[in-house]
């Protein structure tokens, strides 16, 4: 099954509640777990599952983005067949700009037709998952599927928006929601389709010609009754990180050993952009539990229950508790920082008092001081 | 192909003997250094940061390991298309091969390769030891000066200064005396290993070198002699700031311990001068709810329970609850089971310590070291271990 599949990573019109997280950057490209970027996990899971040809469809505030992936060497995507393609929207003018994701993919479709895949994978960015995608594809041949649809069984998305998923006692989807659907069932679509490239590249045309251009909401919820649409269901961790809350939350879960262990490393790794910051550094009477802390960090003071992303200094006297603290952020002496998400370069001075509670943390802009 | 004005040859053939286990499958510049390096990052870091972007390494001894992790040299920013990194080992040549017979006889085999960018001046270097230096300064000096050859030199304690290549120098930085390991220094101004040569001068004496029958072909013994003798341009760089070999055990824990200081005299986090390595892919360390660390280094990748203090720990190392990391390295992928105890040691990489083991004490003068892929049991003494 080697290079059988393409992979697409969609970032066209993604449910995005991020507030201010999502100011000056797409989604994609949202820091989580100390390290990452949110599209650190669908890439590496892709790379993983052996899929060497990656496009990203950019629409909107890519330029965080072109700068995370550069040549797609982290991921080992720079080869000479195939590799990662980025591909901004290629619009006349603003209003083709906000259409849906269909139309881009028509107006990229050379992209589809040089490659010389067989089947595509297309994906979102936000969900945090760690997934083999070969086992998806195996499903999917051996059912016959013309379109297999990534869901997971989870009772509680910790307020992360996913399209609710009827299952019949086969397998085969009956019904899939939008984000606000009010369907009772506990399996939600992971935005995750597998097909055949033509079947795509049909589905692409037609609904074009239709005046239809989104994937999910028309191509395929349309022909839910005349193709065979399965649903996989994955087993590992996966955190829908599309609302603040849910992005907490999500955060907040890597504390446990055992979602560390399982996201991280089973089935593969997750790659990133490598940063050459040097080990964490912790000072005498540094004070460090229950938390996830990056390279680069120096700690002179307590943290408890937090992520630390690289290059964070935490100073004497500070006390940072459930809280997620961005690249290079800085807490000043004896400052108090209690459920709070402080973006990227944030600086606390010292002797300051910032708490947000566990359902709405405080969060500070990038750059902010305070 | 473009002339380069320095382009660099990086000796990395070194055995390592004195550090025993360590090296045992490993060139001694491949050995772990500083919580997530190798030895010869900080020179290749140090070649980066100089603007050189042709450097030739020189392998003999276990290059496997090496070779692998150096492979294009894409972290040093090495990879590139006119010149980059190229590892140079011995090869056969139509008289039949030999292995390199010394520092300067390395070179002497690999003219050709020098001969190829046509530089002005040829900077030779070694993967041992562990400091930050702007070649392009020291490249400067050997310009102003007119010399044959600059020498780095740093000055060392007169204990220690019988271990090096010990220089006297006037005031202008001319050396007027050059000893090699001698057994009463006069002088305490060692020679660092860095050297930079007007390229005509070192190609003719590296072919006069070779064709004398008593030289031993090394740099300090026998061609810096030899220029000496001849009366050439000698002058030594001085270089301040920190410079550390790593050759034995006792030096390895130490140079490992001066990072822990508050004023570590050598700063990894300065961002104009990163050092570059491959990095090994490991998500933010996690600490536990009983996790106790002061005064150390600890890298991505490890899930730590127990206490840790004034340790250096590389990445992927798993310590259990109620374990005790004190005044050691730690390499990466170590496993240290609940209870266990480790003072004052070095733990090779993927070694196993099982629960409830003591390795060494917290008043023990030497350093225990224990080999890569060790399994180190209660039952197991650790003596019996080393020795096995």
């Amino acid at each position: 099954m080697k290079h059988k599949m393409l992979g697409v990573v969609n970032l066209i019109h993604e449910t995005d509640k991020l507030e201010r997280l999502t100011q000056g950057r797409c989604l994609a490209t949202v820091p989580f777990g100390a390290r990452y970027r949110l599209i650190d996990f669908i890439l590496s899971s892709m790379v993983n599952s052996g899929i060497s040809n990656v496009a990203v469809f950019a629409h909107t505030k890519y330029r965080s983005l072109m700068d995370h992936l550069g040549t797609g060497k982290p991921w080992d995507l720079q080869h000479r067949q195939g590799g990662l393609f980025v591909l901004p929207p290629a619009a006349d003018d603003i209003q083709e700009f906000s259409r849906g994701d269909l139309y881009h993919f028509y107006q990229h479709r050379d992209y589809f037709y040089r490659s010389a895949q067989e089947y595509v994978v297309v994906a979102r960015s936000h969900m945090v998952c760690n997934i083999d995608f070969e086992k998806v594809l195996q499903f999917h041949v051996q059912r016959e599927a013309d379109i297999t649809v990534v869901c997971k069984r989870q009772d509680d998305l910790l307020s992360g928006r996913a399209r609710k998923v009827g299952l019949d006692g086969d397998g085969r989807i009956t019904a899939i929601q939008d984000h606000y659907g009010r369907m009772e069932s506990d399996v939600s679509s992971m935005e995750m389709y597998i097909m055949r490239k033509e079947l795509l590249m049909e589905l692409v045309e037609t609904s074009l010609a239709q005046g239809q251009d989104h994937l999910v909401r028309h191509a395929i919820l349309s022909r839910l009754d005349k193709l065979n649409v399965y649903g996989y269901l994955y087993e590992g961790y996966l955190g829908v990180v599309n609302t603040l809350t849910s992005y907490y939350r999500n955060n907040m879960k890597l504390l446990n050993p055992q979602v560390w262990k399982e996201l991280f490393f089973q089935p593969g790794p997750i790659f990133t952009k490598v940063k050459d910051e040097p080990p964490a550094r912790y000072l005498e009477g540094s004070k460090a539990v229950n938390s996830i802390i990056a390279n680069g960090c120096q700690i002179e003071g307590t943290v408890v229950g937090s992520i630390l992303f690289r290059g964070v200094h935490v100073r004497k006297g500070a006390v940072v508790s459930n809280s997620i603290i961005m690249q290079n952020g800085i807490i000043g002496m004896n400052s108090i920082v209690q459920h709070s998400i402080l973006d990227k370069d944030v600086r606390v001075e010292g002797n300051r008092d910032i708490r947000g509670a566990e359902s709405t943390p405080f969060l500070a802009g990038k750059r902010k001081i305070i | 192909m473009g002339q380069k004005e320095m382009i660099a040859m990086l000796l990395a053939g070194g055995e390592g003997k004195r550090l025993g286990v360590l090296t045992k499958d490993l060139a001694k510049p491949a050995v772990y250094f500083g919580g997530k390096y190798r030895i010869i990052d900080f020179t290749l870091s140090n070649c980066a940061h100089s603007g050189i972007d042709t450097v030739g390494v020189l392998t003999q001894y276990q290059p496997l390991e090496l070779n692998r992790y150096l492979g294009i040299g894409s972290p040093w920013g090495l990879d590139r298309r006119d010149g980059g990194m190229t590892i140079l080992p011995p090869y056969v040549k139509q008289k039949g091969g030999v292995w390199y017979k010394g520092t300067a006889n390395a070179i002497y085999q690999n003219m050709s390769f020098i001969e190829r960018y046509n530089p002005e001046y040829v900077l030779i270097i070694s993967g041992d030891h562990i400091y930050k230096m702007d070649y392009e300064l020291m490249l400067q000096h050997h310009k102003h000066t007119g010399a044959d050859v600059t020498i780095a030199g740093i000055e060392v304690d007169w204990k220690e200064a019988s271990r090096f290549g010990v220089m006297h120098i006037d005031d202008e930085d001319r050396i007027t005396a050059f000893e090699e390991k001698p057994k009463n220094p006069t002088s305490n101004i060692a020679s660092m290993g860095v050297y930079i040569f007007t390229w005509s001068e070192l190609q003719k004496y590296l072919i006069y070198d070779e064709a004398s029958r008593n030289s031993s072909h090394d740099f300090g013994k026998d061609l810096i002699p030899a220029m000496m003798r001849d009366g050439k341009g000698l002058y030594s760089y001085p270089f301040k700031g920190y410079w550390k070999d790593v050759g034995t055990i006792d030096s390895l824990w130490e140079a490992n311990m001066d990072l822990l200081s508050d004023e570590s005299p050598l700063d990894l986090s300065d961002s104009s001068w990163r050092i570059y390595s491959v990095s090994p892919n490991q998500p933010a360390q996690r600490v536990g709810a009983d996790a106790k660390i002061t005064s150390s280094l600890v890298t991505e990748g490890c899930m730590l329970e127990g206490e840790v203090n004034r340790s250096v720990l590389f990445y992927g190392v798993d310590a259990a609850k109620d374990s005790l990391i004190a005044e050691s390295v730690v390499m990466p992928n170590v496993r240290i089971g609940e209870g266990a105890r480790i003072y004052r040691a070095i733990i090779g990489e993927g070694a196993v310590i099982e629960p409830g083991v003591t390795i060494g004490g917290p008043e023990d003068e030497a350093i225990t070291v224990i080999a890569v892929d060790q399994y180190v049991t209660v039952d197991h003494l650790l003596r019996e271990v080393e020795h096995s």
